[in-house]
């Protein structure tokens, strides 16, 4: 076995200096949180809505500090509004991490739902988004998306999949 | 500690004048949307404001962003009592962080004045600073006057934070509406905090 998926992700956000993260807490992305949480060159802490979380990103981009919003998939629904009114129209690369759940054995239906709206909203409002399912692709397309992003000064969602995660199973 | 039934119902465009001439070294301001950004906007043009579009309740989210990026320089967030209740959460994050160089200011007249006027929660019963406190931001105080409120704003940006001061304001309009052009207010406020040249 090589690196896990959350420790190569890692080393790409320290290498691209992303180096603030927010975030709500996720299962999923525990592994990952604890691991930048752990790391002196991140700053992590947990905020209390998701918008917060993009809110403080794009303030800190601004200020010139690169950073990362991790969420889970029903938190990415409650951005439609921040998303079209901040992040895109002032131009903001924000970059979302996504632990995708809804899909791929999920268990609870509201999360099934939430998730069906993911894909259209990142679509509608003109988001670049990649699902991540192969543990040897996790590292370009995150460090091409992070640079895109920069570049072009565009936010970006990486949706991390079950497939690459694991995701959350439910307990019997 | 003064409560708000005791403070004097000030002006938000006189208030905001008063803040932004307190301002000598390149603070950066982040202003919440609609009459907030509009009277600081009329106040004078400074490439270290941001005006918000749109994103209710995330001038202090956003400010906090700039003050982590930025930890020399002071910020303000300036935000209205209905959109500081949209986030209240916000708060106790500011709180768990204890920026020094943070400062937010509400703006409260109890109504949501630019959608018809409609009262807010803090008509009848909640107190801004009071909920502050409660988040964690002990720094929290009511402006009596307009004295009050200058010897406030020179003690937040000389002392440290994160200090909330907030200040009852009557439903006075806005004096001007501010230039919707997102891109170039971005533009202009990462110029005016040195992060482009």
């Amino acid at each position: 076995m090589g690196e896990p998926w959350h420790e190569i992700m890692r080393e790409v956000l320290k290498r691209n200096d992303v180096r603030l993260v927010t975030y709500v807490p996720d299962n999923v992305l525990r592994p990952l949180i604890d691991g930048l949480g752990g790391d002196p060159f991140f700053t992590a802490f947990a905020t209390t809505r998701e918008e917060e979380a993009l809110g403080i990103v794009a303030g800190a981009w601004m200020g010139g500090m690169r950073g990362v919003v991790l969420m889970q998939t029903s938190g990415f629904a409650t951005l439609a509004n921040v998303l079209a009114s901040l992040a895109v129209p002032f131009q903001i690369p924000v970059l979302m991490v996504v632990s995708e759940r809804g899909t791929l054995g999920e268990f609870n239906l509201g999360q099934a739902l939430v998730c069906r709206t993911m894909r259209p909203i990142l679509d509608a409002i003109g988001i670049e988004s990649h699902t991540i399912t192969r543990l040897d692709e996790l590292a370009f397309i995150t460090d091409r998306s992070i640079k895109q992003a920069v570049a072009t000064q565009s936010s970006a969602a990486l949706i991390l999949s079950p497939l690459l995660t694991g995701g959350k199973v439910f307990a019997e | 500690m003064s409560e708000p039934r005791n403070t004097k119902i000030m002006n938000r465009f006189d208030l905001t004048r008063r803040l932004v001439g307190k301002l000598a070294h390149e603070e950066a301001v982040v202003a919440g949307i609609g009459n907030t950004n509009f009277d600081l906007w009329a106040a004078g043009r400074r490439k270290q404001n941001f005006y918000m579009l749109g994103s209710m309740g995330l001038a202090v989210p956003i400010a906090l962003g700039v003050a982590l990026a930025q930890p020399r320089r002071q910020i303000v967030a300036l935000e209205g009592d209905g959109s500081l209740l949209m986030q209240l959460g916000a708060l106790a994050t500011v709180a768990m962080l204890r920026p020094k160089n943070l400062t937010i200011i509400v703006m409260d007249n109890c109504v949501y004045q630019i959608t018809g006027g409609q009262p807010t929660a803090t008509a009848l019963a909640a107190d801004v600073a009071a909920i502050a406190r409660g988040a964690g931001l002990s720094q929290s105080l009511w402006a009596v006057d307009e004295e009050d409120f200058e010897r406030l704003v020179e003690r937040a940006l000389a002392e440290d934070g994160p200090w909330l001061i907030a200040a009852r304001i009557d439903a006075a309009p806005a004096v001007a509406t501010t230039e919707r052009d997102p891109a170039r207010i971005r533009d202009r406020f990462m110029r005016g905090l040195g992060v482009r040249a």
